[in-house]
């Protein structure tokens, strides 16, 4: 029985001041198997797989390996057993080859030291062709697309002889196609007898593609089933220990009038000399959601940044309430009703060394509510506002209010910044990926939340990646390729495979407007 | 309750690993006498070690402490200048420049244009802040490391000074004798002179106690101190919430180069000292401030005790017998202790993975009784055990050191 499992975490637990992040877990990865590992952020899962690396040890616990015990005390360790990764953001020199990456720290060299690259390049052929994993060994990582990159980084595992495959939320990044792509692939190198765990929130992905399931739940072993003897509802629910809406629930929209628009905005790029966004104009109501759809790097983030002034907006109009704020500085922008929840909480969200009360008066820690006539801090007022938010948005953390930011999970840091945003009583919130790399319940939380927002007739501007959001969420949806909007559709009658067209530059339209 | 103890804990483990810097310094230090030496180290570390303590108990003992205090205050501005800026993540190197300026508008103005103390103190102040600013502006709009254009305003602020001050020289290379030509600009003492038994003791050591408790609640106090905190912490979250980044980097380098341009003013105004105008080298407070802020664990209150310490055995340096070991030697060894003053930061880090460690285990423990609660509940029971926990780690800690000093005093 033993020895059909490739690895085997047994009654793992790991604690951590103030939490046990890991509360006898177990994981059995079967040999040829796809075992996705299922839970919400904080379940235990990243430490889970830190403990396989060696990053940390556990309390209790052991892990076998090919029924065998073994002892991992860093990454080269689990290296050495087989044990590879393909992280969620990938680890790659960006101005080098993919042969180069593959290669990087296992480098073939002659007797004088020089690299041998054409054994590299005959094996890295070898495994593209046999796993069907389509690269170019000579483009430049910079060059090529996200899936390419991804698949790099598959490359560089099975060239490292890896047996173990670790994915850790590979379909993030990805177009509805990639994906496909990326199950297909997924499934030949389990085939092919590699063992793969599959790190995933998406419930459809999961069922798609892996053949048993472990859910974890606040940092206890929850349960593993065979994916085809269970459903996503039962999946969900072992996950967050209650059933949750997959269709988010919203009435009618009622826009009313105008509050953000849009004008012919031209933002050059910092990455390269073009422009990344070029002539956009849109407009957004009170009262509805908009939301700019496409795939990651098709200028939604200087957008953003030229909507809320964190660039200078090359030509064109911003134009808030009727006042033109193109130039505006950006604490005007903000006092003047627009709240942004930035793309990246750790960049600009948060600082996170200042505790969390600190960081819910970022925004407004200026006002006389916080600061009194001689530039002093209000010490009460701060502790008492910083409760009510954590009170009424639900964010936990080990010691309240004077908690380190850094300390707290990354759903609970997302949802000090929407509370921060949402209670400044916004009339336009620009929320960018507001739901990036969260768990469901807090997914859900979120939504309700913007969704809150626009029954107050605020006006929401989300920027999603993810199918689901695009099409459940929003009222009106508009697509963004390459710097410009090529579509704008209705959730209501769309499909996910035109979204998937247009987002893809295979498909566009003149926007009216 | 909570917060008054973890506050508690962090300036404990604070002093903790500040002491023990300290004392591996000295311990350096003495294995560095033993090297050269073995016969006089014993007398030579502790000569170092004692300080004013050299003297038997009476004036002659007060008379030093007192000089040490008043040594202490230059090097306490500019630790105070090199961890205000040091605070909004910008290294301000160019303290020792801006001491060098405050020293020479200081003495200038007091001997050449016959002002009075407080007008010199002023402009002294703003003098270091005028450099000061100048480095924030390059930082601000043209991205020019605060580093490289501190330390060649260093130099051109170095020989500046040694040019502007040649004019009010005496036949020596060294100035004037405030006193001699403008016994206005002179500190006044307000009776402090004879209380501690030292000309040279002047209200400057009480303003200067004053200033760093003024830049400790500036720090954490104030509004501005909560931008420059959290510039310093995350800029790009500082730009995202509209808080003035250029204007904020600005105004920290100028308020960094007032202190030490005040420091100088606070210093020399008291006439212990005359500015030589042959000298080619910056002098080395501004570079003393950096260790005296980091062992002082960058907060303005500990910046006092380190500043004194710094100074208490720079001066106990200048007992060493100088028979068995040669002039340079009460410099060497300071200068190790000084040096190795930077690791506190290093020490403290080392200090909170052993309080984790225990933590876990102490958790471990727990584990049992947990169990059956909630997360939430379970977060915040561990909260509160992890109180005692902390306060037995750090009450650990020192037992190395202890054995450290035990094994010394054998010796």
């Amino acid at each position: 029985m033993e020895e059909q499992f490739a690895i085997e975490m047994l009654n793992i637990t790991k604690i951590f001041p103030g939490i046990i992040a890991n509360d006898n877990i177990t994981l059995q990865l079967k040999k040829g198997e796809i075992h996705a590992l299922l839970g919400e952020n904080g379940a235990g899962k990243s430490t889970l797989m830190s403990v396989l690396f060696g990053l940390y040890q556990p309390e209790h616990g052991i892990i076998k390996k090919d029924g065998v015990e073994v002892k991992i005390n860093d990454p080269n360790d689990a290296n050495d057993l087989g044990i590879g990764m393909v992280h969620q953001h990938f680890k790659l020199v960006e101005c080098f080859t993919v042969l180069d990456n593959i290669i990087l720290g296992v480098e073939p060299t002659s007797k004088g030291g020089f690299l041998k690259k054409e054994d590299a390049r005959t094996k890295v052929l070898e495994l593209s062709q046999k796993y069907g994993l389509m690269v170019d060994p000579d483009a430049v990582i910079e060059d090529i697309t996200v899936g390419m990159q991804q698949r790099t980084e598959i490359l560089k595992m099975l060239y490292r002889d890896n047996e173990i495959l670790i994915f850790d939320e590979p379909t993030a990044v990805l177009t509805p196609q990639e994906i496909d792509e990326l199950m297909q692939i997924m499934k030949n190198l389990a085939a092919e007898g590699k063992s793969i765990l599959f790190i995933s929130h998406k419930l459809n992905e999961i069922m798609a593609v892996a053949d048993r399931c472990t859910v974890l739940r606040k940092g206890k072993y929850i349960g593993t089933v065979e994916t085809k003897n269970t459903t996503m509802e039962e999946l969900s629910s072992m996950m967050v220990g209650r059933n949750v809406n997959f269709h988010v629930e919203k009435e009618k929209a009622t826009p009313g009038e105008v509050v953000l628009e849009v004008d012919n905005l031209t933002v050059a790029s910092k990455v390269h000399k073009n422009n990344a966004v070029k002539n956009v104009s849109f407009n957004v109501r009170a009262g509805e959601i908009v939301c700019i759809a496409g795939i990651d790097g098709n200028g939604q983030t200087e957008l953003v940044y030229g909507i809320t002034g964190l660039e200078p907006a090359k030509e064109g109009h911003v134009i808030l309430n009727g006042k033109d704020i193109t130039k505006a500085a950006i604490r005007k922008r903000s006092t003047s009703g627009m709240s942004h929840i930035p793309e990246d909480r750790h960049k600009h969200g948060l600082v996170l060394d200042y505790s969390l009360e600190y960081n819910l008066i970022l925004q407004t820690y200026f006002t006389h509510d916080f600061t009194n006539e001689a530039g002093f801090l209000k010490r009460k007022p701060i502790r008492e506002y910083a409760n009510r938010l954590i009170e009424m948005y639900d964010i936990r953390s080990g010691q309240g209010a004077i908690t380190s930011a850094r300390s707290m999970s990354g759903g609970n840091q997302q949802k000090a910044i929407i509370a921060r945003e949402i209670d400044k009583n916004p009339d336009l919130l620009v929320a960018v990926q507001p739901t990036r790399g969260l768990d469901v319940g807090a997914i859900e939380y979120i939504h309700k939340q913007l969704i809150n927002l626009r029954n107050q007739g605020k006006a929401v501007l989300l920027i999603s990646l993810e199918l689901d959001e695009v099409m459940d969420v929003p009222d009106r949806i508009l697509v963004m390729y390459e710097g410009e909007i090529v579509g704008e559709l209705d959730p209501k009658t769309t499909t996910e495979e035109e979204l998937g067209l247009y987002m893809a530059g295979a498909k566009r339209d003149e926007v009216a407007e | 309750m909570k917060k008054n103890n973890i506050l508690k804990n962090g300036a404990v483990q604070s002093l903790l690993s500040s002491l023990v810097c300290v004392i591996l310094g000295v311990f350096i230090g003495y294995i560095v006498l033993l090297f050269i030496n073995p016969a006089g180290a014993w007398d030579a570390i502790t000569a170092v070690v004692k300080g004013f303590f050299y003297w038997p108990a009476g004036p002659m003992r007060t008379k030093y402490l007192s000089e040490t205090i008043v040594y202490t205050v230059p090097l306490l501005m500019c630790s105070l200048s090199i961890l205000f800026s040091y605070k909004v993540g910008l290294f301000n190197i160019g303290c020792a420049g801006q001491y060098v300026a405050g020293a020479g508008i200081a003495i200038y103005s007091a001997i050449a244009w016959h002002l009075p103390w407080y007008v010199c103190v002023i402009l002294a102040a703003l003098a270091g802040a005028v450099l000061g600013a100048l480095s924030g502006a390059l930082k601000a709009y043209r991205n020019v490391n605060e580093v490289i254009s501190g330390i060649m305003l260093n130099w051109i602020g170095l020989y500046a000074v040694n040019m502007l001050l040649s004019k009010v020289k005496s036949p020596t290379a060294e100035t004037f004798h405030i006193l001699h030509k403008n016994p206005s600009a002179l500190i006044p003492s307000m009776g402090l002179d004879a209380l501690f038994n030292y000309k040279y003791f002047t209200i400057a050591v009480p303003m200067a106690i004053l200033i760093a408790i003024a830049i400790s609640i500036i720090l954490n106090k104030t509004k501005f101190g909560y931008e420059l905190r959290a510039t310093g912490n995350n800029k790009n979250a500082a730009k995202y919430c509209g808080m003035k980044e250029k204007q904020n980097i600005i105004i920290t380098l100028l308020i960094s180069g007032a202190l030490a341009g005040l420091g100088a003013a606070l210093f020399f105004l008291t006439d212990i000292k005359q500015w030589e105008v042959t000298q080619s080298s910056v002098p080395s407070m501004g570079f003393n401030g950096i260790a005296a802020a980091f062992l002082g664990c960058l907060d303005p209150i500990g910046s006092i005790i380190s500043s004194f310490f710094i100074q208490h055995i720079t001066y106990g340096g200048s007992h060493v017998n100088l028979d068995t070991y040669c002039s340079q030697i009460s410099d060497l060894i300071s200068s190790i202790i000084i040096y190795l003053c930077g690791f506190v930061l290093f020490f403290r880090y080392f200090m909170n993975t052993r309080i984790a460690r225990a933590d876990e285990r102490k958790a471990e423990r727990e584990k049992e009784d947990q169990a059956e609660k909630e997360l939430i509940a379970s977060e915040s029971a561990a909260a509160e055990i992890a109180e005692p926990v902390e306060e037995e780690a750090a009450s650990e800690s020192p037992l190395p050191v202890s054995e450290n000093t035990d094994g010394g005093d054998e010796k």
